[in-house]
């Protein structure tokens, strides 16, 4: 059922918080999954069960420290657990169907509560904009209606923001439309006819905006998506990938913020890597030098093989690598091209498997047989 | 560089009920094949990750050559099918990230077949010094 959530006084945010706290109190959910500001003014994610917290609550603001399909598998991975409102963007919810498919999230208890997303700004973007005059929330949601995504004078949406084709929420429980609406007036949301009646809302009428404008965001996206791909596809070809990464200083942030990167503990921060000093001494000697830490675009391309397949594009590897390397480009180039090769589209349908962990008898028949 | 010179270097992971047993046997058979491979063992070809085949071509080795039972003879059922798709997505990165994917043979070679175990050796070996040595073997900065 699609409903309209009334704004008073131009307040989009009060109306989405009061929205919050009636699935609480009418006990549709027991806690919700939500970005809270923090006494400091900052963003998190918490799980909020006091409805009152809710005052707190965050989902609007334009600024994307982490990708929450991680933390929403920690509290839902097994029983017990409680029945979760888990409010995700769009790129979450993607990151959020592959981590249940890798078995480290459980769509059983969660309510999945989709936002649109009108573009978000790294955290110290964010921060140098609060200290800097402000973050202009109204002109911001403003840019929901015409889908004329802008990011606010002198500032620029993370790097995986711009290149997003996907920012409208598919597929979730519950979405906030925010594509195509008057959010100054209401915000239209869909949700399941049961779900609407245990609230007490009563149905409003489609008009048909949000496809239309969803159209044009992701014909504008797709461009400078496909623009950007082109451009370091021939990098990759002239330079290849150790020629991108040539800065790369080993901090492992790509792979700790990717809400993808499934190993309990990454291979190559095990004692597999650990080698014997003569080792390095054998490599040296056998290129005259060898770089160190040793293995660095080892790692790139082993993450490239165990995860590309399922990368969201959310961008955070690019957003948190301190030598400001392209990161989520490369993987969201290559892995829009091995994605192709298996057909699969990651967060498309929890049902859909792997491609790595299935195959059929009856496939590339002729590979092997040369 | 002189071609007729350079001797490929090639690292093989072979399954140990098929295609480790096709080698020993083109070895007992005292079929000649040429010396350029350097064969590790493991138990099935789906126990090669991509990890184990990237490490070689980095440190400069001219190929890499995987080989597992015939479809349908994995002698834990579906690891060959596994392993066929996990390399062909491995080729498709390398070739994506502007590497040479055809340094990288996945061959399927069964425990009689110590023949087709030479002939693979002795084209992989001919390919190999055909295109040259892997640009790796320059380039420290990796
Ligand atoms: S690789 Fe980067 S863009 Fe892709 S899912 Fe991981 S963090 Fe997001
Ligand atoms: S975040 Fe950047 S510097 Fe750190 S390991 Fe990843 S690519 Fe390298
Ligand atoms: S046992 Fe030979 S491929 Fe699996």
């Amino acid at each position: 059922m699609r409903i309209i959530i009334p704004v008073e006084s131009g307040d989009a945010l009060a109306a989405v918080r009061g929205f919050l706290k009636r699935l609480l109190e009418a006990e549709v959910v027991e806690a919700v999954l939500v970005p809270m500001e923090t006494p400091a003014g900052t963003i998190t994610p918490a799980l909020v069960a006091d409805p009152d917290l809710l005052d707190a609550a965050n989902p609007l603001a334009p600024v994307m420290g982490l990708n929450a399909a991680r933390v929403a598998g920690h509290v839902s991975i097994r029983e017990p657990r409680g029945r979760i409102g888990a409010v995700l963007r769009s790129c979450e919810l993607r990151a959020l169907v592959e981590l249940v498919k890798l078995q480290q999230a459980s769509l059983e208890d969660l309510v999945t509560i989709g936002v649109d997303c009108l573009g978000t700004y790294d955290v110290a973007v964010y921060n140098a904009m609060r200290a800097d005059g402000g973050v202009d929330l109204a002109a911001y949601l403003a840019t929901a209606r015409s889908g004329e995504l802008a990011p606010q004078e002198g500032y620029a949406f993370r790097d995986g923001c711009q290149m997003c084709e996907k920012p409208h929420v598919e597929g979730a429980d519950v979405t906030l439309e925010l594509f195509g609406a008057d959010l100054s007036a209401g915000i239209p949301v869909t949700l399941p006819d049961e779900m609407a009646e245990k609230l007490g809302l009563s149905p409003a009428e489609e008009d048909g905006r949000r496809a239309e404008v969803v159209e044009k965001v992701v014909a504008a996206r797709t461009q400078v998506r496909d623009a950007r791909f082109a451009e370091m596809r021939q990098r990759l070809d002239q330079e290849g990938i150790e020629g991108v990464f040539a800065a790369c200083v080993r901090c492992h942030n790509c792979m700790t913020v990717c809400p993808i990167c499934y190993c309990k503990t990454c291979l190559f921060k095990s004692p597999v890597f650990d080698h014997e000093p003569m080792q390095y001494m054998n490599w040296a000697r056998r290129k005259g030098a060898t770089r160190l830490p040793a293995d660095t675009m080892l790692f790139h391309l082993t993450r490239l093989n165990h995860m590309v397949l399922s990368c969201v594009g959310c961008g955070m590897c690019t957003s948190d690598c301190p030598a400001e390397l392209p990161v989520g480009l490369v993987f969201r180039a290559i892995g829009q091209q091995v994605q192709a090769v298996f057909d699969y589209v990651p967060g498309r349908d929890v049902e859909e498997p792997l491609p790595l962990v299935t195959f059929r008898e009856d496939e590339w028949m002729e590979v092997g047989e040369e | 560089m002189n071609n007729d010179a350079f001797e490929p270097k090639i690292v093989a992971f072979l399954c140990n009920w098929c295609t480790y047993t096709g080698a020993d046997l083109a070895g007992t058979s005292r079929i000649q094949y040429p010396p350029n491979v350097r064969i590790i063992r493991l138990m099935c070809s789906g126990a090669v990750d991509p990890t184990y085949v990237l490490k070689p071509l980095l440190d400069g080795a001219d190929g890499v050559l995987i080989g597992g039972c015939h479809p349908g003879d994995c002698h834990y059922q579906s690891g060959n099918y596994k392993a066929r798709r996990r390399i062909i997505a491995l080729k498709e990165i390398l070739k994506s990230a502007g590497y040479d994917e055809d340094r990288v043979w996945l061959r399927w070679i069964s425990a009689s077949e110590g023949q087709r175990f030479a002939e693979t050796v002795t084209k992989m070996t001919e390919f190999l010094k055909e295109k040259g040595p892997n640009p790796m073997r320059q380039k420290w900065a990796v």
